[in-house]
């Protein structure tokens, strides 16, 4: 056990440490998860990037900065902008998910075209593969793409794509095999989002917002180069970024600024004379929270460290999605309750606590518990590929034509 | 950077294994159990041979010298095996409170007789932990009344070391006239577990530290009563998932049930994320001081929540034959049952975790 990095990794940390505090007060104040970057985050982002604070290990025709792939240095660099609460780099779904997928997939055309709009942030993406009767069986989708001189004609819907308001492009999954097997029929298009025959209509959610859209397409039409990796491929090329998509969802230092967030907040909120973490139920539910953040941090390491050794990670990660979302979700609850009548209020209303942000994340979290691949699956996914236990005997069902079944 | 277990504490592990594999089989912890005692000779005695019964004492006193974390990758492997051996008080927290609180005159005396096996403790820190049944325990011009709960390691033990409530601690032998020793029954039936009454029994006391040492103790025993049920919770969900996949009703294995293999998942998503809290505390014991007992509150309090959910969720899915004594399941089920309540329930130790933070009535 050794939880040093190692002196040659000291001054990597001294010199993150000295950036952040000279350059911090250029730093976006809004969240760099805005859909569309403002100038200043813009800016924030080409300095992180010429620092290799971000986009770290992206080659640098492609517009990253080009370094070796060092999984300590990447991480020192994720804590320190953590522990000094400045936003990293931007971490959208064309960074994350479509930028790893061109790297691996894509031409040499559209690494040099898309990648580095992308991560300076003035290209942004949305993603297409749900739809209302493909959510956790995506395989199972129905957007179809015929082609008609040199172009997909693409006509369906897709629901949940975030952003696609903002979007500039889409990366998008579509059948254009009707007559394959389910995963063999699908491609992976590229396409912008200005193309005639695609309507975006905001889908409001039970928070109040519109965090997400529905999609719809009529005889979108795409030209035919705009494939990654070969027709029919699409599911393969998708399920390449599935993963980083997941990684996104259970990182550590979220989890424990959301715990941090809510101490404040506990220490902060008066019941009668006490504090809310002096009450001695509130108190030790914290407490029990606080345990379970810490052993998702330490789990976080121990993956780490398998990293650094080349193993799998196997079980210790396999669960990491289905723990956080929960724990998080768990996090905001506790918040709430701890504001007692106060943790009904929301929507800007006089005396609100932050902003209604517990009740949002309350609401929020539970999509993400749902989202990016459900609860249920999560579990299927442990037991089956963590535990080795038997799938569920498939029901005898009709050809997969799903083209046709669509029809 | 290398978040785990080096290649000696892995070899340690297979090694205690395979030898409580041969020592301590199923029919052996039964056959203990049968004969009403918790210390079987055999297994004791080749982990004396592999010589971890001086693992935590120095070598200036005749032992191996080790850290927590040694101590940790035993105790889950002797969780695994729900082993009938006398280990938390007998080989770590005895050692462990003569380093820390021990004269250099005392450690010389005791130190080498305990690495030896000439003498066996008992140590019973319950006094620390919360007062129950208005039990007292009062020193009094080197001699000690009153009585002591949950002295561990108790059936075989020659000498004890007895925390009073300030954390003050006492070496006695148990055969001093003025010692009575009631076996207390558990049901965890693999460790013993007496309740000692003094009248006026004279004492060594070790050094008087204002209860540093018997804290350090307690933060020690707690890290290690998790880390055993890490191992009995293992194998419980080992044993589920075997069962579910040879087990068929209506006509497939219960396994392919999603109702059933959700437990599992569940059980192992809860449990994974436990071994690194282990190994934490553990480590942090060993070089982190300032953060060990907060370490060890997390650790003990969540394995022991956790841990409770795996046992009866393992039993749920062994169906009837879980309920039965047949697949002898519930000897890991009380294990966890006991490692969860054992030097405070999850409670208890929340509180004292959040008083350490500041955070609670008395500290507002």
């Amino acid at each position: 056990m050794n939880l040093e990095y190692g002196p040659e990794y000291k001054a990597f940390r001294e010199e993150v440490q000295a950036f952040i505090a000279d350059h911090r007060h250029h730093a976006p104040k809004a969240s760099a998860r805005a859909a569309r970057p403002s100038p200043e985050a813009e800016a924030w982002q080409s300095l992180l990037i010429e620092r290799g604070y971000t986009a770290r290990t992206i080659p640098r025709e492609y517009g990253g900065f080009g370094a070796e792939p060092d999984i300590l240095q990447s991480r020192i660099i994720a804590e320190e902008f953590a522990r000094a609460g400045v936003p990293g780099g931007l971490a959208n779904q064309g960074i994350s998910m479509l930028v790893p997928t061109l790297l691996e997939l894509g031409t040499e055309e559209q690494k040099r075209r898309w990648i580095a709009p992308t991560l300076r942030g003035e290209v942004v993406w949305c993603q297409g593969y749900s739809e209302p009767g493909a959510g956790s069986d995506l395989a199972s989708l129905r957007t179809s793409a015929r082609i008609e001189n040199g172009h997909f004609v693409i006509n369906g819907q897709k629901i949940w794509t975030s952003t696609a308001k903002q979007a500039d492009m889409i990366f998008c999954l579509v059948r254009t095999e009707p007559d394959a097997a389910r995963h063999e029929g699908i491609s992976y298009l590229i396409f912008s989002m200005d193309t005639p025959g695609i309507e975006v209509r905001p889908l409001k959610t039970m928070t109040g917002h519109a965090e997400f859209n529905e999609t719809f397409f009529t005889d979108v039409r795409v030209p035919i180069d705009q494939i990654v990796g070969q027709r029919g491929q699409g599911w393969y090329v998708a399920n390449a970024t599935l993963g980083h998509e997941r990684g996104m969802l259970g990182d550590p230092d979220a989890l424990e600024n959301r715990l941090l967030a809510l101490i404040a907040l506990m220490r902060e909120e008066r019941v009668d004379a006490g504090r809310a973490i002096d009450n001695p139920v509130l108190r030790d539910r914290l407490a029990a929270i606080q345990a379970e953040v810490a052993a998702m941090k330490y789990n976080g390491m121990r993956i780490l460290s398998d990293q650094l050794k080349g193993t799998g990670g196997g079980m210790a990660k396999l669960i990491v999605k289905l723990q956080s979302c929960e724990l998080a979700h768990q996090i905001s609850a506790l918040a709430i309750d701890a504001m007692g009548e106060m943790g009904i209020l929301y929507g800007g209303s006089p005396r609100e606590r932050d902003g209604g942000a517990w009740q949002w994340n309350y609401m929020f979290q539970l999509g993400l518990i749902i989202g990016g691949g459900t609860a249920q699956i999560q579990k299927n996914i442990i037991a089956e590929r963590g535990l080795g236990m038997p799938r569920e005997p498939r029901l005898e069902r009709a050809p997969a034509k799903m083209g046709r079944e669509a029809a | 950077m290398d978040f785990g277990l080096s290649s000696e504490q892995e070899m340690l592990s297979d090694a205690v294994s395979r030898c409580l594999a041969e020592t301590s089989p199923l029919d052996h912890v039964r056959a203990c159990a049968e004969a009403g005692s918790a210390v079987s000779a055999a297994a004791t005695a080749a982990l004396a041979d592999l010589g971890l019964s001086c693992m935590m004492v120095g070598a200036a006193h005749g032992g191996l010298g080790m850290t927590l974390l040694d101590a940790a990758v035993v105790a889950e492997q002797l969780g695994r095996a729900a082993a009938p051996v006398p280990f938390l008080a007998r080989t770590v927290l005895a050692p462990l409170a003569l380093i820390e609180a021990g004269t250099p005159a005392q450690q010389d005396n005791w130190l080498p007789r305990l690495a030896s096996g000439e003498v066996r403790f008992s140590v019973a820190l319950s006094a620390m932990v919360e007062r129950r049944d208005n039990v007292t325990l009062v020193a009094q011009d080197g001699a000690v009344s009153g009585t002591a709960l949950f002295a561990l390691d108790c059936e075989d033990a020659t000498h004890v070391i007895v925390a009073d409530h300030s954390g003050r601690m006492y070496v006695t032998a148990l055969d001093a006239p003025g010692v009575e020793r009631i076996a207390l029954t558990t049901i965890d039936v693999t460790r013993s577990v007496g309740e000692l009454r003094f009248t006026a029994v004279p004492v060594e006391a070790l050094s008087a530290d204002g209860g540093d040492a018997a804290r350090r103790l307690i933060a020690a025993g707690r890290v290690l009563v998790a880390a055993d049920s890490l191992g009995a919770a293992d194998v419980m969900i080992d044993k589920a998932v075997a069962y579910a996949g040879e087990r068929e009703q209506f006509g497939r294995p219960i396994g392919s049930f999603q109702a059933v293999k959700h437990m599992c998942a569940e059980m192992a998503a809860r449990h994974e994320p436990c071994r690194a809290l282990v190994w934490y505390a553990a480590h942090a014991f060993d070089a982190m001081p300032a953060e060990a007992a907060l370490a060890a509150c997390h650790a003990k309090s969540h394995t022991g929540e956790v841990h409770r959910f795996v046992a009866r969720t393992s039993t749920e899915v062994h169906g009837g034959m879980g309920f039965t004594d047949l697949l002898g399941l519930h000897y890991w089920f009380k294990r966890i049952g006991f490692d969860r309540q054992f030097l405070g329930g999850p409670e208890a130790v929340r509180a004292e975790a959040a008083a350490m933070q500041g955070w609670g009535a008395a500290a507002a």
